[in-house]
């Protein structure tokens, strides 16, 4: 086993779970956009919670593709182009998404906010849908022929496990939103999402347990089965604290849960980066997929000096807007008098 | 079309899209971050307000190359797999940096920017800008040096086929990174420029328009206020005449700065890829004038269909080695040179497709090449000599009356927008047949290269990399129509749009005397501004 590989493939595997655990809460909060809150004021309240750290959440799915990029660039070129069109959707859905955020205030009309809701909505659906349809198939297979390409077509890549990962990461989002919600509002928001957190809990996180149970069932060792059932305690103890009104502890359980589950899921698929349905002998492993070594350790070193500072800075910014958020603090809509229109007041010559 | 022609276009065009967008963000977040600067240090009124104008309308932009910049890394993968698979070892090591080190970095401290006027102290504040901006030009460092890589590899040695990286430092300090940076960021500033200086002299002209500001007996203007109009006051008039000579000032400087970089540039491009740089000229002879204005079919290979009206000799020679009399080669001798170092088909490999075994086209599209080098260094020009002569007619403190002036001044706007889009294409369909030019100035490394038609997807169909095409080009299309209506609606609105405090702070209670806001607003600070 090749060291440098196998830490970036561990590297890589940290990088997903960290953007899952950050944009996995925005893009719930995304989704509740609609089927949560309830008025105007609700939605600004949801955006505001998000509001300062979408954006840099959203970086990390872009370190993870470039760093997936630069360690293993087979397993980038062979999965991005596999997974060609709901990549596309993917990406229509974050582009969408990212503009209806900064653009939803803009603008003081009903209808206006009311496109916008629906493509942050929408948006942080497919979003969350496509990222965890494409994470399921990793580590499941899609049929790559020789060079890792994909056979089949446009849709060769679609399978149960496709919709199975999609719902993974929509249902965990959702629950991470609600939690999140729970932890950053005050009043009448906290308390529902609290409460919805506690109600939903056994059903968001299905799916994503069903992907995990069944990659222990292809590939599992006795380590990844047993982070699926300490995974399954966390889960337990999240919804537990959320019951006991202790919002933060429920907060962090969740996030175990994901570590756990996502330490089960890519240590049941190591040393498999992305398997070939076609032919075993195709499969794109640690070793056939790497970078050199050189690559990997300079890699190694810009990460080992970035990846702490992005954890410091991004922690500060969480410090920094710690303070809950209420329907009291959101400002009226600022619907400012064009100063070309209002012509008619300035002094006649 | 087929896949390959298909997924060029796409390249280009959200590329091209993409870097609309990303210029203004360095070139505008430079200049705010100086003006807020300005403010911190001096505490003045109108340098708070152009913080709070100038930082709306960029963050209006910001937004949208944010958006369109994850379809660029994505699309490498997704369209380019044979291309991210040779070059992977080398190309995606500043990708990753470029998110790692520079792109958190500039989301990160741009949100706590946005949000953090009251939580954080002002010079916090004002230093979490400055990281932020710091962070996109190291962004543009990194693919600079990515894209710098493509026209000049350098660095590698080939192992099975594939380069492999064998020095960073090399890859790092490519002497075509190293001067593509500074012209780039210099044309990004340049847009800048041009866009508060639009921008100011709009609403310079419309006080004026307006009645608001008129002028004295000497010829000076008087600013006045409008009685009424929260924010159109003495210190607007302030805000703009500032703001117009500032981004003169930028604009001039920032066009002198793409000379002298784009000099350097071109003279490494003679020697890096000389028949980019002999495509551009259109020169199909060896020769030492430089075309001012040639006609005919200049995308022609044969001599005789292009005629040059204006030549100036020994300016070609100038250009590519600082002297007046060397010969620079053209197309026709380099043609020879390309086909005996690089072969004169296309190789037998299944990767090419139908292509396999047709003749390699060397020499790039001519009138794309030719056009596209002087529209560059022509908007560029242009709106430099606009800039000068913007300060001169504004010396006496306002803009001329006249409404055809004002829309000169709008639509110049665009100038260096249209300088950098056809710069670029200039560079990237001058590299053309390769996606990696050859390096022919060092042993062993020159036959690091590789063909366009070997880089795209094999097993993406036309269809989808269609559809993808019409999908996001539609998607750009609405999405630069909302963004150009906001951030018109926003120029409209002045300073006031950005600046709530500024229409609603002196009233402190609505007309029949309740207090404004209502009731039950405690911790006013929680939210310092809110979406």
């Amino acid at each position: 086993m090749e060291l440098l590989p196998t830490i970036w493939f561990v590297a890589i595997a940290v990088l997903w779970t960290g953007y899952l655990f950050l944009e996995g809460f925005d893009l719930g909060v995304g989704m509740l956009m609609k089927v949560f809150a309830r008025d105007n004021t609700e939605r600004r309240v949801l955006i505001n919670t998000i509001g300062p750290v979408w954006d840099g959440n959203e970086v990390w799915l872009l370190t993870a593709g470039g760093a997936t990029f630069a360690a293993f660039p087979l397993w980038y070129a062979s999965l991005f182009s596999a997974l060609y069109l709901p990549l596309l959707l993917v990406l229509v859905a974050l582009i969408f998404r990212a503009v209806a955020f900064e653009y939803r205030g803009k603008v003081d009309n009903p209808r206006w906010r009311a496109r916008w809701d629906w493509a942050i909505s929408a948006g942080s659906f497919v979003a969350a849908f496509g990222v965890g349809a494409a994470l399921a198939l990793t580590t499941t297979g899609l049929p790559l022929d020789a060079n890792g390409d994909r056979e089949g077509g446009p849709f060769a890549w679609f399978s149960g496990y496709a919709v199975l990962g999609g719902f993974a990461v929509v249902g965990f989002s959702l629950l991470h939103g609600l939690g999140f919600l729970a932890l950053k509002t005050d009043g009448e928001v906290r308390h529902r999402a609290r409460a919805w957190f506690v109600r939903l809990l056994p059903v968001l996180l299905l799916p994503i347990a069903g992907w995990a149970v069944s990659l222990q069932l292809l590939s599992g060792e006795a380590w990844t089965i047993a982070a699926v059932v300490a995974a399954v305690v966390a889960a337990f103890l999240a919804w537990n604290f959320a019951r006991k009104d202790a919002e933060g502890r429920a907060f962090m359980s969740l996030g175990a849960f994901l570590l756990l589950g996502s330490a089960s899921i890519f240590g049941a698929a190591f040393p498999v980066v992305l398997p070939s349905t076609l032919n075993p002998a195709f499969n794109l492993t640690v070793s056939n997929a790497s970078s050199s070594d050189y690559t990997l350790g300079l890699m190694s070193i810009v990460a080992c000096i970035g990846l702490p500072l992005v954890l410091a800075y991004q922690a500060w910014t969480y410090w920094v807007f710690r303070r809950r958020v209420s329907a009291a603090h959101i400002p009226e809509a600022h619907s400012f008098l064009p100063a070309i229109a209002a012509k008619a007041l300035a002094p006649k010559d | 079309m087929d896949a390959l022609e298909i997924a060029r276009w796409q390249f280009g065009i959200t590329t091209v899209y993409h870097f609309m967008m990303v210029p203004l963000t360095i070139g505008l977040g430079l200049v705010v971050a100086v003006i807020q600067t300005l403010w911190y240090r001096t505490g003045k009124p109108e340098y708070l307000r152009m913080t709070k104008f100038w930082g709306k309308l960029f963050l209006i932009n910001f937004i949208m190359g944010v958006a369109t910049g994850i379809v660029q890394e994505f699309q490498f993968g997704m369209a380019w797999s044979e291309y991210s698979r040779f070059v992977g070892d080398v190309f995606g090591a500043p990708l990753a940096m470029e998110a790692l080190l520079a792109f958190f970095v500039e989301s990160t401290f741009l949100g706590l920017w946005i949000f953090g006027w009251k939580q954080l102290k002002p010079g916090v504040h004002l230093a979490c800008l400055w990281v932020a901006v710091i962070g996109s030009v190291f962004s543009a460092y990194f693919i600079i040096v990515a894209n710098s890589w493509m026209q000049h590899p350098v660095g590698v040695e080939m192992l099975n086929g594939r380069p492999v990286m064998t020095d960073a430092w090399a890859v790092f300090t490519n002497n075509t990174a190293l001067v593509a940076v500074p012209h780039t960021l210099f044309g990004a500033l340049a847009v800048a420029g041009a866009f508060l200086l639009g921008i100011a002299w709009y609403h310079l002209w419309r006080r004026r328009h307006d009645g608001i500001d008129t002028i004295g007996a000497d010829g000076k203007v008087i600013p006045g206020e409008a009685a009424g109009i929260l924010g159109r006051d003495r210190n607007d008039h302030t805000v703009w005449i500032r703001s117009l000579r500032i981004g003169a000032v930028v604009a001039m400087i920032s066009f002198a700065g793409t000379a002298v970089t784009g000099d350097l540039q071109g003279k490494l491009m003679f020697e890096q890829q000389p028949m980019k740089m002999a495509a551009a000229e259109a020169a199909c002879h060896d020769g030492t004038g430089f075309s001012v204005l040639s006609v005919g079919n200049v995308g022609s290979k044969n001599c005789n269909a292009i005629v040059a009206v204006i030549e100036v000799p020994g300016i070609l020679s100038f250009l590519a080695k600082g002297d007046f009399t060397t010969e620079v080669k053209g197309v026709n001798s380099l043609l020879d040179e390309y086909q005996s170092k690089y072969g004169t088909t296309v190789p037998d490999n299944p990767i090419y497709g139908d292509r396999a075994g047709q003749q390699i086209q060397y020499v790039p599209v001519m009138e794309v090449t030719y056009w596209g080098f002087r529209m560059m260094i022509g908007f560029g020009g242009v709106a430099a000599l606009a800039a000068l002569l913007a300060l001169w007619a504004t010396r006496k403190g306002t803009v001329p009356a006249s409404r055809g002036l004002m829309r000169l001044a709008v639509f110049g706007i665009l100038a260096p927008f249209g300088a950098n889009a056809a710069g670029w294409i200039f560079t990237e369909m001058g590299r053309q047949p390769f996606v990696v030019a050859p390096n022919p100035d060092t042993s062993g490394i020159d036959q690091v290269f590789m063909f366009t038609a070997a880089a795209v997807s094999p097993g993406v169909s036309a269809g989808e990399i269609l559809t993808s095409l019409v999908v996001l080009t539609s998607i750009y299309a609405v999405l630069l129509v909302v963004e150009v209506k906001l951030l018109v609606k926003y120029v409209r609105g002045g300073v006031a749009s950005a600046m709530p405090e500024l229409v609603h702070a002196p009233v402190d209670e609505n007309e029949d005397g309740t207090p404004r806001g209502g009731p039950g607003k405690p911790d006013g600070d929680v939210l310092a501004f809110a979406y």
